[in-house]
Formats: C-alpha cells, sequence, structure tokens
C-alpha cells in the first residue's frame, strides 16, 4: 500500500471511529475503570517507580543477553521434554503448528487468547486448512462469533456492549434463551466452552513470561480457560515471541506484580499458570504432548536498534493503551493493526514497514501519558518521535528500520526548509515578524481542520520583542 | 526447521552482550508481616476476590467437609493423596468419595459432568495477592482443582508467605518446580462483558480455602 | 542538571515563538514578575524557535538548524526562563538529543541545564511571595502535559496560585488528559485533536470557572479558540498574567 494510500485507509476508519459517540462513551467508561483500578494498586509513587525501574531492568538485562538466554531457556524445556521450534515468520510458525495438529490428527482445537496468535492470523491459516480452532477466552469467543478482531489487548471485546454479546450468543447457540442478564451470558458461555474443552484434541496458547533457568512457560489469566487449554487436551502447544523470556525464575514475581496491577488493577489474576513438563510417567493428567513455537516477525531486526529495541521489553499489560487520550478517542479498530495504542504506534510500524502503516505515528500528541505509566520503562513518546523522524529520513540504511523514509513527501520538506529559513535566521525571523504583525488583519479566518473546532488566532499588533523594548527590558 | 533457529539466532548474535551479568535493583518490600497479619490478609485478599475463608484447627476440616457439604448438595467429593485418607477414616455417608485414580481419558466425562466439588492439600499461601499454591501430583492431580465446580483449599497456616517473591526463594522453587504449578487467587471470573465482573466462568464458581491451625 | 538554589541576579527569557507572535503580553507578564522580583531580565533580540516543531515532525535536519540559532541567543551562563513548559521540555529534555555528536552539543547540554520554565523557575528559584489584591474569584488549572508529564512541575502552578487568598482553584474532570493540541498533531490529526479539545472544553466548563489558566500558550490557544467557536464564555489566561493582574498594584 502506497504512503498516500495507507493514510487515507487510517484516516477513514479514523473518521468512522469518532463518529460513533456510543462506542466513545463505553471506551470513556472502560478507561476510566482500568485507570482508576490500576491507581489504587499504587498507593506509593515513590515505590512504583522502584518498582518498574527494577521490571524495567529484568527485561532490559534479558533483551541484552537474548540469544544466550533463549538457547538455555531451548536446552531446559527439551530436558524437561518440552519440544522447542523456532520460526522467522507468521507463515512458519503457521506451518508449524499446522503440521504438529495434523500429525496428531487433531480435528477440533481450543485456543486460550494469544496476542501472538492474532498476529499470525493463526485462526484463519488452520480453518483454510480445515481445523476449526475456538477461541476459549469469553472476550475472543465472543468476537469469534461476531467474526471482529480484539480492539485491546487485555480486554479484547471491550466494544461491544452487553446487548450486542446477548444478540450474539443467542443467534449463533439459539438453544440457550436470550437474555442480557451477565452472569446468565457468563453461565451459558461455560456450558458451550465446556464441551469444546472436554471434546478437544489439542490447545493453543499463549505464553506470558518463559523462564530459562527453569524452562518454565507461565501464563496469566482470570477465567480457567487458559489452564484448561494446557491440561485437559493431549497436545499442547504454545506459540510466544522470542523476546518473553526471562533469566531466573526470580525475575517473575515483580513482573507479574506489575503485569496485573497495571492491566486491570488486580494484585494478582485468579490463576497464575506455570508449565515445566508434559504429563509424567503416573501422573493422571495434563498433555502428553507440549511443543513451543519461538517465533521472531521482525523482533531479532527491532532489536538491533540500541534505542528502538526498548519496546520488546513490553509485557503486554495494555496500561500504555488505557491512559492514550488518542485511543479513547477513537478505539482499538481505528488503528487496523493487530496491537492498538502506544504501543501499537511504535511496534507495527516497525513490524509491517513505516511505509505499510507508519501513518499511525501521527496520530499521538506526544502528551506522555504512556510514558508515565509503562511497568517497564519504555519510552513510548520518544521512540513515536523517532520513528516520525526515520518516515521522512534521507539517510536510509540496509539494516534500518523497515520502510525508512517512505513517508518523506516533497511539500512537506519544502515546508520545513522555508521554516527553517525564516526561523533560523534572527534577520529574516524578525522580518516575518513584523509581516506578521503589521499585516495581521489579513489571517485566514478558516484554515483547514484548525478551524472546524476553533476560531484562528491572529498575530498581536506588536511582537514580544517590541513589547519588551518598549518596556524598558535590555536585549544584551 | 534449524534454519529458522540459525538465522533468528545469528540475527541476535549481531548485538548485545555475552556476559549474564545482572546489575538489577533489588526487592522493594522487606516486610515482614506476623503470623495473625499474613492470616488476616490473606483471608482479606481471598474474600475480596470473592473466595471463601474458614479458619478451622487442624483436625477439624473432616467435620466442616461433613457438616456443610450436604447442605451445599456435594453428592460427589473428588480427592486423593493425603485429604483422601483422611476423609476415608471420617466421612459422612452422605458423600460419595471420589477418587481420581485413573489417568483422565478413561473418565473425563464423569470429571465433567458428576463431581460437585474437590478437596485438595496445598504448598502453602501467599498473604499480600490471597494466593493459594497448588503443587499436583500424581495422586491429586491438576485438573482437581479446575474442573469441578467447587474447589476446597486445605491451607496450613504455618505455610502462609508475604509475597510470591519470598515464597518462591525460601521454598527454592528453582531447584524444584512440580510438571505444573499453580497460584489460585479466587474463583473464576471474567469482566470481559461490558467490564461487569461475573464468576465461574471456565474454572470452578466457588474456591473455599480451609485455613488450618 | 539543577543549577544551585541560589538567587540568580540576571536571566534570559525565552519567549517561545507562539508567545512572541500571538501571547506577547503574556510573555511580557512573565518578565514583569521576574523584574519585580529584584532580577534583571534580557530579552535577546534575535531569538526565534526552539525547534520543536520539526523535531515533532521528524525533520530533526532542520529543526537542528533553527536551535543551533536559539542555541546562539543565549550563550551566557545564566538562567533561561521560558513562559512554555514544552518549549522549556524541548530545550532541557531533548536538545542533548539533537546536538548529539554535533560540534556544539557542549554548549546545547549547558544551555538545556540551565533552561527553567516560568512556574518552576518563579518557585525553585524565586520563591516568589504573592499577595492577592484581587476579587474573589474561581479558575481552573490547565498543565500542560509536557509540564506534568516531561518536567514533573505541575503542583508549581498550584503552589503559587495556593498564594492568592481569594482566588479558589476548581478542579476538572480528567484533568491529566491532553487538551488535543500536540503542535503538529492538531494540524495533523485535526479530527482527533477536536474531539479531544472538546472533550477538554466540556470537562473545564463543568467546573463553574470564569477563567481556564495554564503554564502553556500552545493549550492556551487550542482550548481557547474552541471555547471562543462554542461561544462559552470560560476564558483562557496564561498564569503569568493571571498572577500579576491579581497581584500589581498598578491594577
Amino acid at each position: 500500500m502506497s504512503a498516500t494510500n495507507q493514510s487515507k485507509a487510517f484516516q477513514s476508519r479514523i473518521g468512522e471511529a469518532l463518529g460513533n459517540q456510543q462506542a466513545h462513551t463505553n471506551f470513556r467508561s472502560a478507561m476510566n475503570m482500568l485507570m482508576e483500578n490500576r491507581l489504587k494498586q499504587f498507593p506509593d509513587q515513590e515505590e512504583l517507580l522502584h518498582k518498574r525501574q527494577r521490571a524495567d531492568a529484568i527485561r532490559a538485562h534479558a533483551l541484552r543477553n537474548l540469544p544466550a538466554l533463549l538457547e538455555k531457556l531451548e536446552q531446559k524445556l527439551v530436558e524437561n521434554g518440552i519440544q522447542v521450534h523456532w520460526a522467522e515468520n507468521g507463515e512458519e510458525a503457521n506451518a508449524l503448528i499446522h503440521q504438529l495438529l495434523s500429525q496428531a490428527g487433531a480435528r477440533s482445537v481450543v485456543k486460550g487468547k494469544s496476542m501472538v496468535s492474532e498476529e499470525i492470523d493463526l485462526n484463519h491459516y488452520m480453518e483454510e486448512r480445515g481445523i476449526k480452532v475456538l477461541e476459549s477466552d469469553l472476550g475472543e469467543f465472543i468476537l469469534q462469533l461476531a467474526g471482529e478482531t480484539p480492539s485491546h489487548i487485555v480486554m479484547p471485546a471491550i466494544h461491544k456492549s452487553k446487548q450486542e454479546i446477548a444478540e450474539l450468543l443467542n443467534r449463533h447457540f439459539p438453544e440457550h434463551p436470550y437474555s442480557e442478564d451477565v452472569d446468565t451470558l457468563t453461565q451459558q458461555a461455560r456450558q458451550i466452552l465446556r464441551d469444546q474443552f472436554r471434546q478437544a484434541d489439542a490447545g493453543i496458547s499463549g505464553v506470558n513470561f518463559m523462564v530459562a533457568e527453569t524452562g518454565t512457560l507461565c501464563l496469566v489469566e482470570n477465567e480457567g480457560n487458559g489452564r484448561m487449554t494446557t491440561t485437559v487436551p493431549p497436545l499442547h502447544i504454545a506459540v510466544t515471541g522470542i523476546e518473553k523470556v526471562v533469566e531466573l525464575l526470580s525475575d517473575v514475581p515483580p513482573l507479574l506484580e506489575l503485569l496485573t496491577k497495571s492491566a486491570t488493577g488486580q494484585p494478582i489474576t485468579a490463576y497464575f499458570n506455570m508449565i515445566s513438563r508434559p504429563r509424567q510417567t503416573g501422573e493422571m493428567d495434563g498433555p502428553q504432548e507440549v511443543h513451543l513455537v519461538l517465533l521472531d516477525n521482525g523482533r531479532s531486526h527491532i532489536r538491533r536498534d540500541e534505542e528502538l529495541l526498548d519496546t520488546l521489553r513490553c509485557i503486554r499489560c495494555g496500561s500504555c493503551i488505557n491512559h492514550c487520550p488518542v485511543y479513547v478517542q477513537v478505539g482499538g479498530h481505528a488503528y487496523g493493526t493487530v496491537y492498538p495504542g502506544p504501543i501499537g504506534s511504535v511496534l507495527e510500524p516497525m513490524r509491517q514497514g513505516l511505509d505499510k502503516i507508519g501513518a499511525l505515528t501521527s496520530a499521538c500528541s506526544l502528551c506522555g501519558a504512556c510514558g508515565q505509566v509503562c511497568p517497564v520503562q519504555i519510552p513510548l513518546p520518544k521512540l513515536i518521535n523517532r520513528l516520525r523522524a526515520e518516515a521522512v529520513t534521507q539517510q536510509v540504511e540496509t539494516q534500518g528500520v523497515k520502510g525508512q523514509g517512505s513517508l518523506r513527501k516533497l511539500l512537506e520538506v519544502w515546508t520545513w526548509k522555508g521554516w527553517r529559513l525564516i526561523f533560523g535566521s534572527g534577520l529574516r525571523y524578525r522580518l516575518f515578524k513584523l509581516l506578521a504583525t503589521r499585516l495581521r488583519r489579513l489571517t485566514p479566518p478558516k484554515m483547514g481542520g484548525w478551524s472546524r473546532y476553533r476560531t484562528v488566532a491572529k498575530p498581536a499588533s506588536r511582537s514580544l520583542d517590541e513589547m519588551a523594548a518598549k518596556a524598558g527590558f535590555d536585549h544584551e | 526447521m534449524s534454519n529458522a533457529r540459525e538465522a533468528v539466532l545469528g540475527r541476535l548474535r549481531t548485538n548485545g552482550s555475552d556476559q549474564l551479568g545482572r546489575s538489577i535493583p533489588s526487592q522493594v518490600d522487606d516486610t515482614s508481616l506476623g503470623r495473625e497479619e499474613k492470616r488476616q490478609l490473606f483471608t482479606q485478599q481471598l474474600q475480596a476476590a470473592h473466595a471463601e475463608v474458614h479458619h478451622l484447627q487442624d483436625g477439624d476440616w473432616v467435620n466442616w467437609i461433613n457438616r456443610e457439604l450436604p447442605q451445599r448438595g456435594v453428592d460427589r467429593l473428588l480427592a486423593g493423596g493425603a485429604p483422601a485418607e483422611a476423609l476415608e477414616q471420617g466421612m459422612v455417608n452422605t458423600i460419595e468419595l471420589q477418587p481420581y485414580q485413573q489417568p483422565i481419558e478413561s473418565w473425563k466425562e464423569a470429571l465433567f459432568s458428576h463431581i460437585d466439588a474437590s478437596v485438595t492439600s496445598t504448598e502453602g499461601g501467599i498473604a499480600s495477592t490471597g494466593t493459594v499454591v497448588v503443587w499436583p501430583t500424581p495422586q491429586e492431580p491438576r485438573l482437581m482443582s479446575l474442573v469441578p465446580p467447587i474447589h476446597i483449599a486445605l491451607v496450613d497456616s504455618e505455610r502462609l508467605c508475604d509475597t510470591f517473591e519470598q515464597m518462591m526463594n525460601a521454598d527454592q522453587w528453582a531447584e524444584r518446580l512440580p510438571t505444573n504449578a499453580l497460584l489460585i487467587s479466587g474463583p473464576s471470573k471474567t469482566a470481559d462483558i461490558q467490564q461487569v465482573l461475573a464468576y465461574g466462568v471456565h474454572g470452578p464458581k466457588q474456591l473455599i480455602v480451609l485455613l488450618l491451625g | 542538571m539543577a543549577m544551585s538554589n541560589d538567587r540568580p541576579s540576571e536571566v534570559y527569557f525565552l519567549a517561545t515563538c507562539l508567545t512572541d507572535l500571538l501571547y506577547p503580553r503574556a510573555g511580557l507578564a512573565g518578565m514583569e514578575l521576574i523584574r519585580r522580583a529584584g532580577v534583571r531580565v534580557i530579552y535577546p533580540k534575535r531569538q526565534s524557535c526552539c525547534g520543536q516543531p520539526a523535531y515533532n515532525s521528524g525533520y530533526r535536519d532542520e529543526a537542528l538548524k533553527v536551535a543551533r540559532h536559539q542555541l546562539s541567543c543565549f550563550p551566557r551562563n545564566i538562567p533561561v526562563v521560558v513562559p512554555s513548559g514544552s518549549c522549556a521540555g524541548m530545550v532541557s529534555h531533548h536538545w542533548p538529543e539533537l546536538f548529539a555528536g554535533e560540534p556544539d552539543e557542549a554548549e546545547a547540554v549547558n544551555m538545556a541545564g540551565r533552561t527553567f520554565e516560568l512556574t518552576q523557575f518563579l518557585v525553585d528559584q524565586l520563591d516568589l511571595q504573592l499577595e492577592d489584591l484581587g476579587e474573589p474569584t474561581e479558575i481552573v488549572v490547565h498543565t500542560s502535559c509536557s509540564s506534568r508529564n516531561e518536567l514533573g512541575i505541575e503542583e508549581r502552578i498550584e503552589s503559587l496560585l495556593a498564594q492568592l487568598s481569594n482566588v479558589t482553584v476548581r478542579e476538572q474532570a480528567r484533568k491529566a488528559e491532553c487538551c488535543g493540541f500536540g503542535g503538529t498533531f492538531s494540524i495533523k490529526q485535526p479530527d482527533i485533536s477536536g474531539a479531544m479539545v472538546q472533550d477538554k472544553c466540556d470537562a473545564l466548563e463543568q467546573t463553574g470557572a470564569t477563567r481556564v489558566v495554564s503554564q502553556d500558550c500552545g493549550c492556551l490557544m487550542n482550548i481557547g479558540g474552541a471555547l471562543e467557536k462554542q461561544g462559552r464564555t470560560l476564558q483562557p489566561q496564561h498564569i503569568a498574567e493571571f498572577l500579576l493582574e491579581r497581584t500589581n498594584v498598578s491594577n
């Protein structure tokens, strides 16, 4: 998609989103709740800062030593009986997973919530090959019925009202009577999915943290579907990004605490599941076969950049999204990407290329709210600004950011050149001010998008340097 | 796919470091709660997450089972290991004790549909988060604490730790992790429907913690 | 980075292009407040812009050229006071990166280390004492995102206002939320920006205050322009103008 087209498509999605007042109201109330709940968990700002610094250091350490830790992780997992596979991209990952499912003769598959599986569009790939993958996380399950994608990385169905959900459930499962009562709907989903868990030939999950020291896969959840997916079927396939590894088991508690508190304001989730082995001799349940697919999909490339690699510290809490004043206006779908909001605006252009989706970096006022709340202190505003520079740079490097320079437009280049000619010279700037102030009545009353919402400010009749001189201030 | 492995690792090796030297700030809270404080915090946190907590004397839990479960409509109780032994001794005969002695494949339907509750022992608990730590064994398998709609967890109050980190270090988890270690902090829940909290999604609808001693 | 807290005898005033061109009275009020406190204020005539608009648009080479000119206007090792959190932040927080590897990097880093937003300077360096001479009034404060998230100085403006005995400060809902200006953001994404400023105006108006006061003319231009377009009566004012108005005997 050309630079112009991606921008047009993005603008069109934004326009549609802004026109939906109901959605805005829903997002407002949801984001307010998430922000308030998070704040309640962090009453002491100094303590919070210290925890963030610690979590930052743990993740940074892991990224710095990523190849060694991945090798150690693989070694430990294999010792434990878990099989490890590597995939450079989504296509490879899906092919691998499909092969594993085919070999096992798996017809019905249940899946726990996994953003990486969204990233590689796993469900579609399998469906095209005759394997139905059923989402088991309630939010994802609802979206699957609706044929929609998540609008938030932690609360995927945040954009759906309970009426819409009630209608969806009743339409797809008419044996369950229509109800808008949340408890009733929950019990209906429980019954429907329980059958699926019982019958499934395989379970697919993501991973929140993987521990190199012990060869352990850790999963965070509240519903219990994650445990169902990774325990009931005879085959468990976990797929996740290569950046999710930490060195020590003791690295996990500080990250877990910040993850749950930042994401939903919970001291901990209902379940924290730590898987180190497949079913052992004498054990009565658990999968006999456990596989881990390690996905690169652009991450190793991102890691080459000393500044941009900070993005890979992300523990997917969604806090940046919750606090973003742009996200609350447009919602998740406007971004048109798997990961929305601030983290999405950095990750997606780097993953897909600035030429494909670099326009996301413009949907940010650089307010800095995201950087303030990130539990691992990713400097998101700085990275967004960096990507803006990469998008218009003239210096294109072979190992640089994907799509470098692809958004450089002649008109903009000349505008900034002109700006620099004026503002970069004391003389020309003073001349410009003279004209602007003396000819202020010629200021156009309408200035594009600005005046759709605001009156246009005119230059003052005298600039500050004139007023300062008149008021007797020295200029040297 | 070793090609992918080499390609990925090759790219990763172009920068970063070879030394695994760590310089990470130490943990924040060196809080040390007293025994009673721990019990109270543990109880409070669990109750806030909609779990039920009862403080009982060591030997009393079987009596509690006998008294309470029939009233709650529990006909079949799943148990294994030490709890099963204790129950075999003194359980009332209105409740059928179901052992978990066969691999899941042979009785999945029954487990999913005909078990009303389970009771398991635990590794201990974490006070700050209201967490019950379950380390399944061949005698007390994993699905016991997941499938039945009611899960009763027996927690020794001497085995309460302040934080997850403290417990992990004190009990040397890194050296002895089981196949599957579980941290359970309440009944199953979700807020996916219009951010309204609902309980009993896929895991147990009720978590009952019997804090002993 | 912080200079000693000894009261300086003289300072530079960095106007910011926005204040220089559109809101000079706010800049003048800032200069008057400092002069009134017995500090000599120097206004370098050739000063223009800190370079932020180009920097935030990705045109760092152009930003550097303009910033370089700006740097040359403030050569002496005395504090630089800026009536804007956004521009103060550009110099103090982003110039070191912008000038990294450049021959004048050291000078830029030096200037970054002695640049202060106005309210920060008034409180931290001048320990300004204020006596309220005005009638009772109710205002609401909008702290710019740069002042809050970049510089961490939101409570300076609050502490200055707290000294004014006849001023009641109301608090708006979601006060930490961005007003939607973001400089070039309001041009590149006018409709998102428009939606944000609408929400902000609603929240500000709901407080019942008569004036909205801020450290940043950018925010004020954004909010004020929206209020005016909607025919609302809430009036925007820069904190320097407000403080001078409340405390100047000649008023």
